[in-house]
């Protein structure tokens, strides 16, 4: 028999019993949408989130107290404004040198209240991170070094307090102590997890004295150029070493926590593959099952088509063929309802979704294989199918 | 002339959950080309096993059997397959047609397993149609025609590839008898082409009509006579 005339019976099967070729496909329908919804949903929240790091701003070292392992303790930390100083000597730029000191404060003004993050720093912090103004101006080095009682608002933050009014020159009281807000930041949305309008910039020295304290929570440098990040984040760790020696210090850089973040989101996203794909098997599964459903029910058949010269091999491509063709347009189906689905999470939530073409290849490739894996017992059953027993078969 | 089929104390035993049942029990026939040979005997006395071994939808547990001067034991089930397809066509008592299928497509099914194109497999089917008194018939289905119809569709898909052999197990058996005497009358003028008729019958006159006749009897071949 011709391959393309067992394409046609095979096709002439299937429509044959619409309803139930159609329920059949679904399970596999179901599978491959699943895989490539969930594949895109995994990929584009990678793309979101390594868009995020890289959004802090280029060739960024940040430096923290204690070892970066799995399983040790986060460190408290032994770092100083002094620690600075001589860090900004080993970059040679102050204004390369970022320090924080964090924590969360009830901000009020007049009667309403918000939760933010303050934040400690220098006045050089928008040259190292990416932040731009909306309204008024950022800290000065006078504010830094005299401990002014100056804030910078985050977008929310300053909406929560104020409102439609303008912020700028106003009282608020954080932690309780007064504080005059001199600028707003604009919007920027969240940032791995973390609302950054909430923020609130206040000099390091300020909130020192607000939290009793003369440390500082870490350090981030920008280095001028990426080929000198590795020698500074040895030399910068080298220098507090030797200022601190019972302390540990840890450099990461931008790619070492995209690198971390892509692996973790790399095993999430295969985790949703293969569940889906589990979904893809019982869709197998179901194609097996109507095949020999559909191999018993034309037992006849098969004794005919035998009686006039089918061979084994030309019954047994018939029902294989009728598999893949089940499973193969099941999965040009649950693509095309898979791209929608992502689609429309991308587009109606704020969960972010982005359509590869390998993982469209996979479902397409994985759906035919298997219709070929699960129809092979049903084809090789009706292959063998003795002719005489099969015509005798009510 | 060689002869179509050849078959040497020939038997069948089937194994029914270790009891074994001897269907037929040592037969020899010999089928010449242009033979036209009734198959007579009680119900039970193994035609049916003896016509699907001549027609080699079965295989022999004893003896020897020559298809088309072929010995099928050596055959593989797909050889088999080519060996029926090239010299055997079939006539079943129940027709045994494509439901979903019309007249045309059914007759032309045998072709299909020969490799031959739509085309030429349309037309051929159409010519053996128009043969058997169908043309009017192309395109019904199974459901759409009568008993008799139905049986020279049959009749027709056997024919189509131009076997040398017709093996019809009871062709007439489901039809009454006006229609079974111009199934008979098809079956004769074909016969008269030099096709070998082999059919099995339960009606002493339509075996009365052919040139040779055996009577079987619990697996074996009691009587032979010719006319
Ligand atoms: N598949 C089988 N398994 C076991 N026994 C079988 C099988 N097929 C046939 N037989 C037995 O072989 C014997 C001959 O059967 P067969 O069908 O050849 O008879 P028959 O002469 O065609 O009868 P009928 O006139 O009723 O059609 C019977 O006893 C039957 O029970
Ligand atoms: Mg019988």
């Amino acid at each position: 028999m011709r391959l393309a005339e067992a394409w046609r019976v095979a096709l002439d099967a299937l429509r044959a019993n619409r309803l139930r070729s159609v329920l059949t496909m679904l399970g596999v329908v179901i599978g491959v949408a699943a895989v490539v919804a969930l594949v895109g949903i995994g990929t584009g929240t990678k793309g979101q989130i390594e868009q995020q790091v890289e959004g802090l701003g280029s060739n960024l070292l940040l430096v923290v107290p204690g070892r970066l392992e799995a399983g040790s303790a986060p460190a408290a930390s032994t770092m100083t404004l002094d620690d600075v100083e001589a860090v900004a000597r080993v970059v040679g730029d102050r204004d390369r040198v970022a320090a924080t000191i964090a924590s969360g404060e009830t901000v009020r003004a007049g009667s309403r209240t918000a939760f933010g993050s303050m934040q400690g720093v220098l006045e050089n912090t928008p040259s190292v991170f990416v932040r731009r103004l909306d309204r008024g101006s950022y800290l000065t080095r006078t504010d830094v070094t005299t401990g002014r009682r100056v804030a910078v608002l985050g977008a929310g933050t300053a909406t929560t307090l104020f409102g439609d009014r303008d912020p700028i020159g106003r009282q608020i009281t954080i932690g309780g102590v007064r504080f005059r807000v001199i600028g707003t930041f604009e919007r920027l949305g969240q940032s791995l997890g973390v609302d950054r309008d909430s923020e609130v910039h206040v000099p390091v020295t300020a909130a020192q004295r607000l939290l009793g304290t003369d440390r500082i929570d870490g350090l981030a440098i920008r280095a001028p150029d990426r080929e000198r990040i590795n020698q500074l984040s040895t030399a910068v760790v080298d220098t507090l070493t030797d200022r601190h020696p019972d302390s540990d210090f840890s450099a990461v850089t931008q790619e070492q926590i995209l690198g971390v973040l892509g692996d973790i989101l790399g095993v999430l996203t295969g985790v949703l593959a293969a569940i889906a794909g589990i979904s893809l098997l019982v869709g197998g599964v179901g194609v097996s099952n109507i095949m020999l459903v559909s191999v018993r029910e034309r037992t006849k058949e098969i004794g005919l088509r035998k009686a006039v010269g089918a061979r084994p091999r030309d019954i047994g491509v018939q029902f294989l063929l009728e598999a893949v063709l089940l499973t193969t347009i099941g999965g040009v189906l649950g693509m095309a309802l898979g791209v929608t689905s992502a689609l429309l999470v991308d587009a109606l939530s704020p969960v972010p979704a982005a359509i590869t073409w390998w993982s469209l290849a996979l479902a397409f490739g994985v759906s035919a294989i298997v219709g070929i894996v699960f129809g092979v017992v049903p084809a090789q059953r009706a292959g063998r199918l003795d002719p005489v027993v099969a015509l005798r078969t009510e | 002339m060689t002869a179509a089929i050849v078959a040497t104390e020939v038997s069948r035993t089937y194994d029914l959950d270790g009891v074994s049942v001897s269907a037929l029990r040592g037969v020899s026939l010999t089928i010449e080309p242009t033979d036209y040979l009734a198959i007579v005997g009680t119900s039970g006395s193994g035609k049916s096993t003896l016509m699907h071994l001549l027609g080699g939808l079965d295989r022999p547990t004893g003896g020897t059997l020559l298809i088309g001067g072929r010995d099928v034991s050596g055959l593989t089930p797909g050889e088999m397959a080519k060996l029926r397809n090239e010299t055997i066509g079939f006539v079943f008592q129940s027709f045994h047609l494509l439901a979903r299928t019309t007249a045309r497509d059914n007759v032309a099914l045998p072709l299909v397993y020969r490799g031959i194109g739509r085309r030429e497999r349309r037309q051929r089917a159409t010519e053996m149609l128009e043969r058997v008194g169908l043309a009017h018939r192309l395109d019904h289905r199974p459901n759409q025609m009568s008993g008799g119809e139905q049986q020279r569709v049959a009749i027709a898909r056997a024919l189509v590839t131009g076997p040398s052999v017709l093996l019809a197990d009871e062709p007439t058996g489901n039809l009454d008898s006006a229609t079974g005497q111009s199934v008979l009358a098809l079956l004769e003028s074909l016969n008269g082409e030099g096709v070998a008729v082999v059919l099995v019958t339960h009606d002493r006159e339509v075996a009365a009509r052919a040139h040779r006749q055996i009577v079987m009897k619990d697996g074996l071949i009691v009587s032979e006579a010719s006319v």
